[in-house]
């Protein structure tokens, strides 16, 4: 069942194509996210899941179709591209920190050069949002000094300081070894909780069934299924997604 | 109660014991070594003693008796040799410089052609790298020394590319402006803008922390270093007489010229550093990995402060340390001239040797002046890697 | 509520016209938006300034046989230079009637080399070949044997004499490359601090010193009554400053080579001599080959410095046929020619590196 939304898709993709070269990477997806929402995408490698939210805040160019985000919609004009990117935060796999900064630079940085706010204010902030994801102890140092969790969990908070509407999440927990995927799913969850509208690509569907509104299947560039988690685990409609899901949940 | 005593290793026989048996290996090497230098040295003192040659360095004091085609510092062959050795080193250090400087801005912006996404730009940057870089540069200096000297028409018919820049085979003149006293004013004027814009800079920083607001300092810095003594050039009158050069007799006089070994042997080594430092550039900016600048993009930063504030610093500590590298490469390719008759430190130490016989001397002074550059550069390089190095576990 | 969308696939559009495609390239490649359309603009201006007068200065106008350079003088090229003096540029002062020797030595370098390139033969039989190749290039440069007449490296120059100062100059360096990194890499302070002392002094020095210090000091070096060929002493000067670069190379692999490595070996029982030849040296010459390669390649450029001692390679031979006074002025298609002939060697070679860099990285997925 979906959260009833007051008003308008905070996330609307209508008809949205994307090619690469020849290949058709994405078919006509259409999605709606309300303000709120909590959208789980998953699927087989290579379906588009990763290229559709990356076409979201523009770090990849759709040629078809139309993605209109917090009202905005999204084409070449820069000015609507940078509009967007300021209410979109965005986790990926491989953490991106920048290495030469603190963690704490890196946390100000955007706030102090795209918010245009004063250092004290940004600091303020960075340290606010390192006590959410319970390291304030690492301010000072810098990322290669950190663990691969404690990483990824400053990157969201370095997302978080720029008080994005909408936060996407390209498989984070991936890339991290498993016994610290829990530290950054549980600050995922704490995230969900406080009612942040979240897109996320992921495998860990223990995390999808406790935090998702509604999840969502994509296959070979195109969305097979969606629907509460409910349904969706006990009795997915498609023969495409229960394969995904048999192999998916074998272990 | 224990009474027996710990027994104690037995120590190992002297041939058996590793701290002895490298003793004696190094004491060994070491005598190898002496002993073969004691061997080259006496047949070297022998065979110059026998061809009566001197040793030491009191030649240097002795009168050179020899012209040297260009020069920074006054010099006539009554000089002494430690005088026209002073000669070769500041025009090595004079080609050398002025070297490095172009053949950075010539590699810089052709390694940022070959990274573009213009694909004839960046095939062109290609082509350029790697035929000027698979060319010897002995090769590439005497192809345009024999382009200026030979190929090149007499002053009466010379080239003229640009106007007022005459390329004949004495050389290349061009037009500069005659000293006047307003540009000393001008250099005042340039100088007060640069203290103005460091001091902007420092001001905007202050108020960017405090306040969140940034400043164009970049606008106004450039404004001011290139206003301000554009506003003295005018306040002064526009004083403008340009010393073009002109035929007279069978040369230019007048402007500033520059001898076809000077221009050639600049010409080579800019182009020939220029494909090295272009790879370097280029390297170093594909260092960085995509995913910082994708991270940079998600948090909103537009494109120069993305280059100002991620790439660019990441890609220098990739760029600097080989690029030291190849500027030292470019000094100790400077010696080429020799071949080409341009006067620099070996050209100038090669005659000297010539002249006394005092070859061991002579080819020591210029060993020395090489290594002292190289481990000056060093040395800096090491303080920069230091201070620069990513943190890491 | 379940939604589920279409059970079938979707057709498989094809992009929108002006996305892929060779519209879709040049758009994306050269017009993607007015900064790049003005660069493409530009850039193919000054290709239509400058190529189509080169092309006819080195093609149509040129003139490619005549008998000096006064009837070469024209508005193009004078190739009829080249033609004249092929066989004086390529063999120099080698006897005319014998110049095949020469030619078929270097027909072995390149034969050798390309071989080289042929993964399948690395090892054992790679050297034997290159032992019996080098053997038969003296044989034919130096003859006295087998019927050939003698002819003494004094007339050696050209293009073998490039190959030879290069190829012997690495087969030499190598090994004392070798034996400088692993000095320096040693726990002996005395012979650290001498491999340290000499690797810095060679790489601080122009090349030119060196082989000044070799041509005008070695015969000084040598106790009365000794000479030493000329040749010989630039060669030595070759080994030795290349033998200093190497061995940077090598080191680089051997700080490459994980320390467990050396503890495996240790904990075999490896005494340090078996540990290097058998197990780091093998690993580590193996991560270095695309920057040796790099190495011979600057090696090869640097025999041309040769001429300022005195030697006639490939370009000493070029500049001596400058000299002729019936042909003045042809300098710039000479070392057009010269530049050609380095190219090729230099181009393949590089190429070749950067190929086996791109596979080295493949197979080094961490």
């Amino acid at each position: 069942m979906t959260t009833e939304s007051a008003g308008a898709p905070i996330i609307e993709l209508r008809r949205l194509n994307k090619w690469y070269g020849e290949f058709h990477v994405l078919k006509d997806i259409n999605l709606e996210v309300a303000k709120g929402e909590r959208v789980v995408v998953c699927g087989p490698s290579g379906s588009g899941k990763s290229t559709m939210i990356r076409c979201i805040n523009r770090l990849e160019e759709h040629q078809r179709g139309q993605i209109i985000v917090a009202g905005i919609e999204l084409t070449s004009d820069v000015r609507n591209i940078e509009a967007i990117r300021r209410e979109v935060g965005m986790v990926f796999q491989q953490f991106n920190l920048f290495p030469h900064l603190t963690v704490l630079q890196n946390l100000t940085l955007a706030p102090i050069w795209v918010r245009k706010l004063p250092k004290k204010e940004a600091e303020e902030t960075a340290r606010l949002y390192l006590d959410r994801v319970k390291i304030p102890e690492q301010a000072d140092k810098y990322p290669g000094q950190l663990s691969g969790g404690q990483q990824q969990r400053v990157a969201i908070a370095r997302s978080l300081c720029m008080k994005p509407e909408i936060m996407l999440f390209d498989e984070p927990t991936s890339a991290l070894d498993p016994e610290m995927i829990k530290e950054v799913l549980d600050v995922m969850i704490e995230l969900a909780e406080e009612g942040m509208t979240m897109v996320c690509v992921t495998h860990e569907m223990g995390f999808a069934r406790t935090v998702a509104d509604t999840m969502v299947f994509m296959d070979r560039g195109e969305i097979v299924e969606r629907g509460s988690p409910k349904e969706f685990f006990a009795d997915p409609k498609s023969d495409r997604t229960k394969l995904f899901l048999s192999q998916i949940l074998a272990h | 109660m224990p009474t027996d005593t710990i027994p104690r290793p037995t120590r190992p026989s002297p041939w058996r014991n590793p701290a002895v048996r490298s003793m004696v290996v190094q004491v060994l090497f070491v005598a190898a070594v002496l002993a073969l230098g004691a061997f080259l040295v006496h047949n070297t003192v022998v065979n110059l003693r026998r061809q009566n040659i001197a040793g030491g360095f009191g030649f240097l004091d002795r009168e050179a008796a020899f012209g040297i085609g260009e020069a920074l510092i006054a010099y006539t062959p009554a000089d002494t040799y430690a005088r026209a050795f002073f000669v070769g080193l500041l025009n090595t250090l004079y080609v050398a410089g002025l070297g490095v400087v172009l053949a950075t801005i010539l590699g810089t912006v052709m390694g940022i052609a070959r990274l573009s996404r213009n694909w004839l730009v960046s095939k062109l940057a290609q082509i350029y790298v790697e035929t000027f870089r698979n060319i010897p540069l002995l090769l590439q200096l005497f192809f345009w020394w024999g382009l200026l000297r030979e190929t090149a028409p007499a002053p009466r018919q010379a080239w003229q590319p640009l106007p007022d820049v005459f390329v004949s085979n004495r050389g290349i003149a061009f037009v500069v402006p005659s000293p006047d006293p307003a540009y000393g004013w001008m250099a005042l004027a340039f100088l007060v803008g640069l203290a103005a814009t460091i001091g902007a800079f420092r001001w905007a920083r202050q108020r960017q922390a405090q306040t969140g607001q940034q400043f164009p300092t970049g606008w106004i810095g450039l404004g001011l270093v290139v206003g301000l003594p554009l506003a003295m050039f005018l306040l002064s009158g526009a004083p403008l007489t340009l010393d073009r050069p002109e035929m007279k007799g069978f040369n230019f006089t007048g402007g500033h010229a520059v001898s076809p070994e000077f221009a050639a042997l600049l010409l080579g080594l800019v182009i020939y550093s220029g494909t090295f430092i272009a790879e370097i550039v280029r390297a170093g900016i594909l260092a960085v990995s995509w995913g910082q600048t994708e991270a940079a993009m998600a948090l909103g930063l537009h494109p120069i402060q993305r280059m100002r504030l991620i790439v660019l610093p990441q890609a220098l500590r990739v760029i600097i340390p080989p690029m030291t590298s190849q500027y030292l490469s470019l000094t100790k390719n400077s010696s080429l001239a020799v071949a080409i008759g341009y006067p620099d430190l070996v050209s100038v130490t090669n005659t000297m040797i010539n002249q006394t016989g005092q070859a061991v001397e002579g080819i020591a002074m210029i060993m020395a002046v090489y290594l002292t550059i190289s481990l000056i550069i060093s040395a800096l390089m090491n303080v920069y890697n230091r201070s620069v190095a990513l943190v890491e576990r | 509520m379940t939604d589920v969308t279409q059970e079938l696939p979707i057709v498989v559009e094809p992009p929108p016209p002006a996305t892929a495609g060779p519209l879709g390239w040049l758009r994306a490649n050269l017009f993607s938006n007015v900064f790049n359309t003005i660069l493409t603009i530009l850039a193919a201006a000054l290709l239509a300034v400058t190529i189509p007068p080169i092309i006819r200065w080195a093609l149509f106008d040129a003139i490619w046989a005549a008998p000096n350079s006064r009837a070469c003088r024209g508005a193009g090229a004078c190739w009829a230079f080249i033609h004249e003096k092929l066989r004086f540029i390529l063999f120099g002062t080698f006897p005319y009637e014998e110049q095949w020797r020469p030619l078929l030595a270097v027909v072995i370098f390149i034969a050798l080399i390309v071989a080289s390139c042929d993964r399948r033969l690395w090892g054992r039989s790679l050297a034997f070949l290159w032992l019996l190749g080098l053997v038969a290039v003296g044989v034919l440069m130096w003859g006295g044997i087998f019927g050939l007449s003698f002819v003494g490296n004094q007339l050696w120059s050209g293009l073998p004499l490039t190959l030879i100062l290069a190829v012997v100059g690495m087969a030499f360096a190598f090994p004392l490359a070798i034996l400088l990194a692993l000095g320096r890499r040693s726990q002996l302070p005395a012979v650290r601090t001498i491999c340290v002392a000499y690797i810095e002094l060679i790489r601080g020095v122009p090349l030119i010193t060196v082989l000044f210090m070799a041509s005008v000091m070695l015969p000084l070096f040598l106790p009365a009554g000794m000479t030493i060929d000329k040749l010989l002493r630039a060669q030595d000067a070759i080994i030795l400053f290349a033998a200093a670069y190497l061995a940077e190379v090598v080191r680089g692999g051997l700080q490459a080579i994980p320390k467990g490595q050396i503890e495996a070996a240790d904990a075999l029982g490896l005494t340090y001599w078996q540990r290097t030849r058998r197990i780091v040296l093998p690993q580590a010459l193996a991560l270095v080959i695309p920057p040796l390669v790099n190495t011979f390649i600057g090696t090869f450029k640097d025999t041309t410095l040769v001429i300022i001692i005195g030697l006639f390679d490939l370009l000493g031979t070029i500049n001596a046929a400058l000299n002729d006074a019936n042909w003045r002025g042809t300098s710039t298609e000479a070392y057009i020619f010269a530049a050609a002939i380095y190219f090729c060697f230099c181009f393949f070679m590089s190429r070749y590196s950067q190929m086996l860099e791109r596979e080295f990285n493949k197979g080094r997925r961490q």
